[in-house]
């Protein structure tokens, strides 16, 4: 039976943009605006989306490392956003995060056993005299050795380090680990440790992942469900295998075939999108897409496209917000050049 | 193996830092050429050795790396015996160069135009006014929307992708014969390293220029090379065409690189993972320098370095196991990597 473990409901993240002698605010970029989804217990559920479409603050907004503008974040049926500074502090005891660059966020001054240490301690995790045992154990799960931990960050490779960040995660048993990016910045074989590792880690100790990345090849590898962003609204979100194989939104269309394949007797056909994302702070009016998007009519200029199932073709789960899926999928609408 | 003419030639050059903890050798003896006309991608890890090789070509080593020995021949020029006012006159004219962040090789302070419009006036002899019109077709020529008045623009207000379609602009300006890429797209989110893929590749066919790509993404090569050198700790361990690199692999280090790899396009249970770490450059290990991490190395591999063989009419290989004095058992790389590596 599956549980529920995180539901966010209607999220946005607005940050204001202040100008002027008075410095009164003038506008917001809104990085992610009015997103739901839920996370079941022991899956991974990846955010994919190139630069800016909200994917991070998403992450960083569940935690409240930033603020959220509006909306609900309930884990285990607790609503996070109602919880004051020190509840919210007692409960990230279950929700952790491992960043992109360990390096940045392990603080250079401290040894593996300073910075483990400080973790247990702050959540309380176990008795003083057993944490040393768990140090142990924890170096030994994430495949360091125990004569490391009176090292410094800079004394480890890229990869080490990032292994530190998560026995830093899991020191304190965490039920939900955010990665953000944490496998972007490493060397391809590096990276792959790094993946099987989590993937391990996952089975042995029923974790739950938010998987937050832009790498489609990572996400493929270890998701179970998977959401597409863009400009900081959510345009798909399906099974692995669905979104992959069987692509509705024009975007996650786009994304997929933009991504070198490494053989080269693949032919495939290759869907270059016209320009950039545009900013988001005056993003497109109806569906953000419609700048881009090969297909796009007027309709898709004043109205936005709500998260939608199609009833053939579309398993259950798997949701696209576009007008037009039907007339795309019978190629009745054509892409315009 | 023979290569039809070639724009460039690099013999054994080895490049090496010195700096207080002794001698750092970045680059062991590398040899390759590009052929006239085509791609070679030269594909590694972060310190394998990629990016050092083309500062190494274009002469822009900072110190304390030295070109130690080697030769490089540039259309039967050696590029290492010129002199520094010489080298001025083929970088950024007859070789130029893309750098994986436009931001830090674009000039803030200048207009884009300003900076295109240099290389017209320093290598052609052009007024301001005649360079600025050849640089408005260089916009035109990348794909830039209203060229006129991207023109006038800082570096600061494009995006990312549009900041290297100037690079690209600035880079092709005096028609170059060869354009070495240094991780071209590695910090454009995938939409847009498509559409600078694309325009590289349309423009070296329109222009019949070489071009040395130098990338860690195995996709990336792929999609645009002719050649492949993959490199590993200073030095290059496999070289092949394109389409034989990837159909048949021989060294063990290519094969995990390419077995490590998650894709997209294809389901796959548990990634294949190469074990250990990349040697410290201070601290390269006496035989085969990818020896310590390969699930196949034997006695021989640890003690002796192997040379870089022709092992067939398609790849050349550094590698023990296709040499006779191999003593280790019979395998096959690439189908026994998986196996050999669990044990």
């Amino acid at each position: 039976m599956t549980t529920e473990l995180l539901r966010v409901t209607n999220l946005k993240q607005y940050f204001p943009i202040k100008g002027g002698i008075l410095g009164r605010k003038v506008n917001d970029v809104k990085a992610v605006d009015d997103i739901s989804f839920y996370v079941n217990a022991g899956e991974t559920l990846s955010i994919v989306g190139e630069s800016g479409c909200g994917k991070s603050t998403t992450g960083r907004a569940i935690l409240r490392l930033d603020e959220p503008t509006a909306g609900e974040v309930s884990f285990n049926g607790k609503d996070l956003l109602a919880l004051n500074k020190s509840e919210m502090r007692k409960m990230r005891k279950d929700l952790q995060i491992i960043f992109q660059d360990p390096y940045a966020s392990i603080n250079p001054r401290q040894t593996v056993r300073q910075v483990l240490n400080e973790a247990m301690e702050i959540q309380n995790v176990l008795p003083k005299d057993q944490r040393e045992d768990r140090m142990m154990e924890l170096m030994d799960t994430v495949g360091l050795g125990a004569h490391q931990l009176d090292r410094f960050p800079h004394e480890f490779s890229g990869g080490q380090r990032q292994r530190i960040g998560i026995a830093r995660a899991l020191s304190v048993d965490p039920k939900l680990i955010i990665c953000d990016e944490s496998v972007s910045a490493l060397d391809v074989s590096i990276q792959a440790q790094v993946l099987n590792l989590l993937k391990k880690l996952q089975r042995e100790l029923d974790l739950t992942y938010l998987f937050i990345a832009h790498d489609l090849g990572v996400v493929r590898h270890i998701s179970d469900r998977v959401i597409v962003m863009y400009l900081g609204k959510i345009v798909e979100v399906a099974d692995k295998k669905s979104l992959f194989d069987n692509p509705k939104h024009p975007y996650t269309k786009t994304l997929l075939s933009a991504i070198p394949v490494p053989d080269p007797t693949k032919q495939k056909e290759q869907i270059i999108l016209k320009g950039d994302v545009p900013s988001p702070i005056d993003p497109p009016t109806g569906c953000r897409f419609h700048t881009r998007c090969p297909f796009a009519t007027d309709k898709c200029k004043d109205e936005v496209p709500e998260l939608r199932t199609t009833s053939d073709g579309m398993v259950a789960g798997h949701e696209a917000a576009c007008h037009y899926i039907e007339e795309i999928e019978s190629g009745e609408m054509k892409a315009k050049d | 193996m023979e290569n039809p003419k070639s724009i460039i030639k690099v013999e054994e050059l080895q490049t090496s830092f010195y700096t207080h903890k002794g001698e750092i050798k970045a680059v062991d003896g590398v040899s390759f050429d590009v052929p006239s006309g085509k791609t070679l991608g030269i594909v590694g890890e972060s310190g394998s050795g990629k990016s050092i090789t083309s500062l190494s070509i274009m002469r822009l080593l900072e110190d304390p790396g030295k070109i130690k020995g080697g030769k490089i021949t540039f259309n039967g020029e050696d590029l290492l015996a010129k002199s520094e006012s010489n080298m001025r006159t083929i970088r950024g004219n007859r070789i130029s160069m893309i750098f994986q962040e436009p931001m830090t090789s674009l000039n803030p302070v200048f207009t884009i135009g300003d900076q295109i419009a240099e290389s017209y006036m320093i290598h052609e002899g052009l007024s301001k006014k005649q360079a600025l019109r050849k640089a408005l077709g260089m916009l035109e020529l990348v794909g830039i929307p209203s060229p006129k008045d991207r023109l006038k623009a800082y570096p600061h207000e494009l995006s990312g992708g549009m900041r290297q379609r100037a690079m690209i602009a600035i880079a092709l300006a005096c028609n170059p014969e060869l354009l070495i890429a240094d991780e071209p797209t590695t910090a454009l989110d995938v939409t847009i390293q498509a559409q600078i893929l694309r325009l590289i590749n349309g423009l070296q066919e329109e222009l019949g220029m070489s071009m040395m790509l130098i990338t860690h993404d195995l996709g990336v090569v792929a999609e645009t090379c002719d050649y492949v050198a993959v490199m590993y700790a200073g030095k290059i361990v496999e070289y092949a065409d394109v389409d034989t690199l990837f159909k048949s692999p021989k060294h063990p280090y290519t094969v995990g690189l390419l077995q490590s790899l998650p894709r997209h396009d294809i389901d796959q249970d548990e990634l294949n993972v190469i074990k250990g770490m990349v040697p410290r450059p201070d601290d390269l290990p006496e035989g085969c320098r990818f020896a310590p991490r390969c699930p196949f190395a034997t006695r021989l591999c640890e003690e002796k370095l192997p040379s870089l063989d022709d092992i067939d009419d398609k790849n050349q290989v550094r590698c023990w196991i296709y040499n006779d004095q191999w003593d280790g058992p019979e395998v096959n790389v690439k189908d026994d990597y998986r196996t050999a590596q669990s044990d």
